[in-house]
């Protein structure tokens, strides 16, 4: 049949985005903090991210076939969820402990609540907080499987990452940071491959500057002034906390997340600002030193409010009140 | 079955309109203090003690009551008998009274024994009232036993304080004994009993409690009939 005679209502002009290739596109992105993570750590951590990811995808698929739905694996989404958890995922940790997570994340808060685009918060992030809560002292234990060839040299045995020497006020090295030989979470340590992954995904047009760029600027602005404020500004603190835990991470690739970000462009900078102090709060002043997982989930239940507050104004509804 | 009858009472109360799960109230001893069964044992009862003694006097007192002032009326018989069961419980049982706190004084506002005085004991005899009462009780003893055993069982490996999963190296999952489980596992044995009591309606068992002779605003039964009649 030729084009020219297909007569189909509108619309009439399609994109080729749809979600699989946007998912995709987002694991593609991730890819490469993952291969940082797994040369770093050793093959420990190649293991909770295979494990964590055919978790979540085998969760959603027993899921759909047993609750008679569309199947919807072919989507991507759960890969992502299943990825973003194993690199949140300490890199010694037993392997069932990340299986759970997944199981968690993509049953209770994606499934139940109507599948992709109606979970109420980040699944990934809540399957993590779940682990947080739930084995608080596996979960924050950063030394390095036995056996793992260490690219970390000296601190590798030493179970503290580095947000949580500047708790306890000890000086770190930010440049080491930066590049991620550091202990912390699979994915979270290297900054310079977090970069790289974000910069493809705004090449590709997958996510934009706004949320971002208003979370790591307020941070910045708050962690800055409160070094200001308690005994002289320090550039060496607030890189430390720029490079240092999930921020880099949750910033551009779990903030950004379409189903639990608002709609309203404005909402969208409102979000990010909203983020961006509380996770400083969470961190300054929290009792951990890592915020960031339980300040986007706590703000994308603010969502709702921030949209009602942003919506714009219809054409021709605006104006004075008669 | 005959309406008001003893037994139509407790079985109204323990089934039919289970505090917890049909009617949806309790909530705040519900999610607080079921840690563990022996806890959820524990509200529970005294819970049921207080609400048959209070369900009695109400429905002795109940042409005595004036309308206008039910309310406060209802509140100070109920106060009276939390009072003698706390200091009993302090007496007798300190360890009980010491996990449950701040839930035994607040008992007095819980509002399955205010609602079933407003709505039962305050408009009918006291036998059925009593029996109401002990069916309301038991049915919300029962209802947190087993969320709290549940939640015992996950979070902690353990069965009225009798370690049983601890003993094959399970690892605790120590959310469920904190707040976010109660929410979890009240959500789940909501939604598994709504699923079975929708799936009575659908091969024609009528799950809808013809019994029920009460306001439909404080039912938590979404697929009651007298409901969609309003």
């Amino acid at each position: 049949m030729s084009d020219l005679i297909n007569v189909s209502s509108s619309p009439h002009v399609k994109s080729k985005v749809n979600t699989s290739n946007l998912m995709l596109m987002v694991v593609i992105a991730l890819l490469p903090a993952t291969i940082f993570g797994v040369i770093n750590f050793g093959l420990h951590a190649l293991l909770i991210v295979v494990v964590s990811v055919i978790a979540a995808v085998a969760t959603e698929w027993l899921y759909n076939k047993g609750m008679k739905k569309t199947q919807t694996i072919g989507d991507y989404s759960a890969v992502v969820t299943g990825l973003l958890l194993a690199l949140n995922m300490p890199p010694a940790i037993a392997l069932w402990i990340p299986a759970l997570g997944s199981v968690f994340a993509i049953l209770v808060v994606k499934q139940l609540f109507g599948g992709l685009g109606q979970n109420f918060m980040n699944p990934a992030l809540a399957g993590r907080c779940f682990l947080m809560i739930s084995f608080a002292g596996k979960m924050t234990d950063f030394t390095l499987p036995a056996g793992a060839s260490s690219k970390v040299v000296v601190d590798a045995v030493t179970a503290a990452t580095p947000l949580a020497n500047l708790k306890a006020g000890e000086s770190v090295d930010v440049m080491s940071m930066f590049v991620g030989n550091i202990q912390g979470t699979i994915g979270e340590t290297s900054v310079i491959a977090i970069l790289i992954g974000a910069a493809f995904l705004l090449f590709m047009k997958v996510i934009d500057l706004r949320i971002p760029l208003t979370y790591i600027g307020s941070f910045t602005v708050f962690a800055a002034i409160y070094s200001a404020a308690t005994g002289g500004f320090d550039i060496n603190y607030v890189a430390a906390h720029l490079c240092g835990g999930g921020l880099m991470l949750g910033a551009w690739f779990m903030a950004t997340d379409y189903v639990t970000t608002p709609i309203t462009k404005k909402g969208q900078l409102v979000y990010g600002c909203i983020l961006g102090i509380v996770t400083a709060v969470f961190r300054i002043f929290g009792g951990s030193a890592e915020g960031v997982s339980y300040a986007i989930i706590f703000c994308n239940l603010l969502i709702p409010l921030i949209e009602r507050a942003t919506i714009p104004t219809a054409l021709g509804k605006g104006g004075q009140k008669a | 079955m005959q309406k008001n009858t003893p037994a139509e009472r407790l079985y109204n109360g323990i089934i039919a309109e289970n505090p917890t799960f049909s009617l949806m109230l309790g909530m705040c001893p519900t999610l607080a203090v079921t840690t563990s069964g022996i806890n959820g044992i524990g509200m529970g009862l005294t819970t049921t003690v207080i609400l048959t003694a209070s369900n009695m006097l109400i429905s002795i007192l109940r042409k005595v009551i004036p309308d206008k002032v039910r309310v406060p009326a209802f509140i100070v018989v109920v106060a009276s008998f939390v009072t003698i069961v706390q200091f009993l419980l302090e007496g007798f049982i300190p360890s009980l009274n010491a996990a449950l706190g701040i839930y035994i004084p607040l008992i007095v506002v819980n509002c399955i024994i205010l609602g079933r005085a407003e709505s039962y004991a305050s408009k009918n005899k006291v036998i059925p009232s009593i029996f109401d009462g002990i069916g309301m009780g038991l049915g919300f003893t029962l209802s947190i036993t087993i969320l709290g055993l549940i939640r015992e069982f996950i979070g902690a490996g353990t069965l009225f304080n009798v370690n049983i999963l601890g003993k094959v190296g399970y690892e605790p999952v120590s959310i469920f004994i904190l707040a976010p489980g109660a929410f979890l596992v009240l959500a789940f044995m909501a939604a598994f009993q709504n699923k079975f009591k929708v799936g009575a309606a659908k091969r024609g068992i009528d799950p809808s409690n013809p019994s029920c002779g009460e306001g439909c605003a404080s039912c938590g039964n979404i697929i009651c009939k007298g409901r969609s009649g309003k």
